[in-house]
């Protein structure tokens, strides 16, 4: 190993891709998969639903814990839910691999960018690397190995929580009120369209967010929902003026057993019939 | 065809060393003590955003002294070897040993083979995070490496600064000891240090993946001044013996310990 130097005219500036691919570690620069001409996708594990909304004073940020591969479960406790740095969180649907893959190298790539150049990334310059990320990855997409991620934080410069989703293309579109991907991601939507209001508080959102993955794991299959079998609960996390914090999994565990309480009604009328 | 002159290489080296060290001895001088709670680096730096004391990884800090553009090149070397490392393996993995050693194979490298020597002396520190066990390995522009344990001085005045330091040095201070100590050895029996004057970053245990943490201005007001309140010796001390004052002060925090 040496100390990494560079010419001027050949210097990578603040960037941890550019960086690495001049200087991989241990490892030879991202491979890029061959055509597969029309093969089948690959069997690998996805994780399914994750969910964002906004509230006043930030963002909560919300993903089941279930990966399958096929119809089978191959996971029961990945997260997809990340702290992309101190004001942001990342949260991942498609193929688990690079998905965690892709966060890595986001991560690395924020706190790299605010190391070398002792300022931190605006929350917009964020979203954009993370869609240069998603644009280089279109190949392996094209291959099934899709990555659709939701990044969201809070905007310092702003004073508020805002949210950005992604194309395969590497598409970035802003959210105004919340979004939802993965297989459940529709489901999710859904709920959280119903129970929206501009004037949320912190709580009301996450309340929201936990309905919202509820639902999705009563409709789809590849969503997983509480598990208070193995203590599995999925990751609730909410991104204000003070930092990403994830809630601890006791907090999410009540607020599952107050929804369950709520539907316990309509579940009556439905074994009746 | 000419003939070069021969000049012996000890008088090369010898007129390189001086080189460095002058350019060195231009800049402001720089300490690094350890705490109860890790490691603090004080610098006098009048500069707000031209940063002496840098974060390198999340247990390792930077700081140079001497020619600014060359120690900042070699800061962006270090952050890019701990952040490519780190993705490679493990966030565990990156050290501050492997990196001393690149840096001072570089450093060692240029000052033997190049025309002109780097004038800068580094620190990489190293945060144990349990225990006691803080690293701070100590460049010289040749390439020599100094491991400490306990405190360590950059820059021209080392040998002064040192002295001052060693002679006070207590493990287990406190931030406040630890901060105030240092700009007294910093500032010298002539100067007193303004906090705008001070650039100040620590290393400290905590719940934070990052351990590497800048002291704002408030922050460093209130420790010095803390100074001023409960360590009154402190100030006349200044404009006594230069040799006597180092013994006479470190009894006040002492005695408040045991």
């Amino acid at each position: 190993m040496t100390l990494p130097l560079f010419p001027p005219g050949a210097d990578p500036g603040p960037s941890f891709v550019e960086l690495w691919r001049r200087h991989p570690v241990g490892a030879d620069a991202t491979p890029r998969p061959a055509p597969s001409g029309g093969r089948p996708p690959l069997a690998v594990p996805h994780g399914t639903t994750i969910v964002a909304l906004r509230y006043d004073g930030g963002v909560v940020v919300a993903g089941d814990r279930r990966a399958t591969e096929g119809h089978s479960i191959a996971h029961r406790g990945i997260e997809k839910v990340f702290p992309a740095d101190r004001f942001s969180a990342v949260a991942i649907a498609g193929a688990a691999g690079p998905a965690i893959e892709m966060v890595r190298l986001f991560q690395t790539q924020l706190e790299h960018y605010e190391k070398v150049e002792g300022t931190v990334l605006s929350l917009e310059g964020k979203a954009n690397q993370l869609a240069q990320m998603v644009r280089a990855n279109l190949p392996m997409a094209m291959e099934g190995l899709a990555v659709m991620p939701l990044f969201a934080g809070y905007d310092q410069r702003r004073r508020q929580g805002r949210i950005f989703s992604f194309d395969l293309a590497g598409g970035r579109y802003e959210e105004l009120e919340y979004h939802a991907t993965g297989s459940g991601g529709r489901d999710a939507k859904n709920t959280v369209k119903l129970g929206y209001r501009d004037d949320m508080v912190a709580d009301e959102g996450v309340e929201l967010a936990v309905k919202a993955l509820y639902e999705a794991a009563d409709e789809d299959s590849a969503t997983g929902g509480p598990d208070p079998l193995r203590g599995i609960y999925p990751v609730v996390a909410v991104v204000d003026e003070d930092g990403y914090r994830r809630l601890p999994d006791t907090d999410v565990a009540e607020r599952f057993a107050r929804v369950l309480e709520q539907q316990r009604p309509r579940a009556g009328g439905g074994a009746a019939s | 065809m000419t003939m070069p002159f021969y000049v012996a290489p000890e008088q090369v080296m010898k007129d390189r060393a001086e080189y460095a060290q002058k350019g060195i001895a231009r800049g402001r001088s720089l300490a690094a003590v350890t705490y109860d709670n890790g490691v603090l680096i004080v610098a006098e730096n009048p500069s707000r955003t031209l940063h002496k004391i840098s974060e390198i990884y999340d247990r390792v800090a930077f700081a140079g002294v001497g020619k600014y553009n060359e120690f900042d090149q070699l800061r962006v070397a270090g952050v890019r070897h701990a952040d490519t490392k780190g993705y490679a393996y493990s966030r565990e993995d990156v050290d501050a040993r492997s990196l001393a050693n690149l840096y001072a194979q570089y450093l060692g490298q240029v000052f033997t083979h190049e025309m002109k020597p780097l004038e800068v002396e580094i620190l990489v520190a190293e945060l144990d995070p349990v225990g006691e066990a803080h690293q701070l390995y100590h460049i010289a522009y040749d390439g020599t490496v100094v491991d400490e344990s306990d405190y360590t001085v950059l820059g021209g005045d080392a040998d002064t600064i040192s002295a001052a330091l060693g002679s006070s040095y207590r493990s287990g201070w406190s931030l406040g000891e630890a901060l105030r100590e240092c700009v007294r050895a910093l500032s010298g029996p002539d100067r007193t240090l303004e906090v705008g004057d001070l650039e100040v970053a620590l290393l400290g245990k905590g719940p934070e993946r990052r351990a590497f943490r800048r002291m704002q201005n408030g922050e460093l007001e209130q420790l010095l001044t803390t100074d001023a309140a409960s360590v009154p010796e402190a100030e006349p001390a200044g404009g006594g013996a230069a040799a006597g004052t180092a013994e006479t002060l470190p009894a006040v925090p002492e005695a408040g310990e045991h």
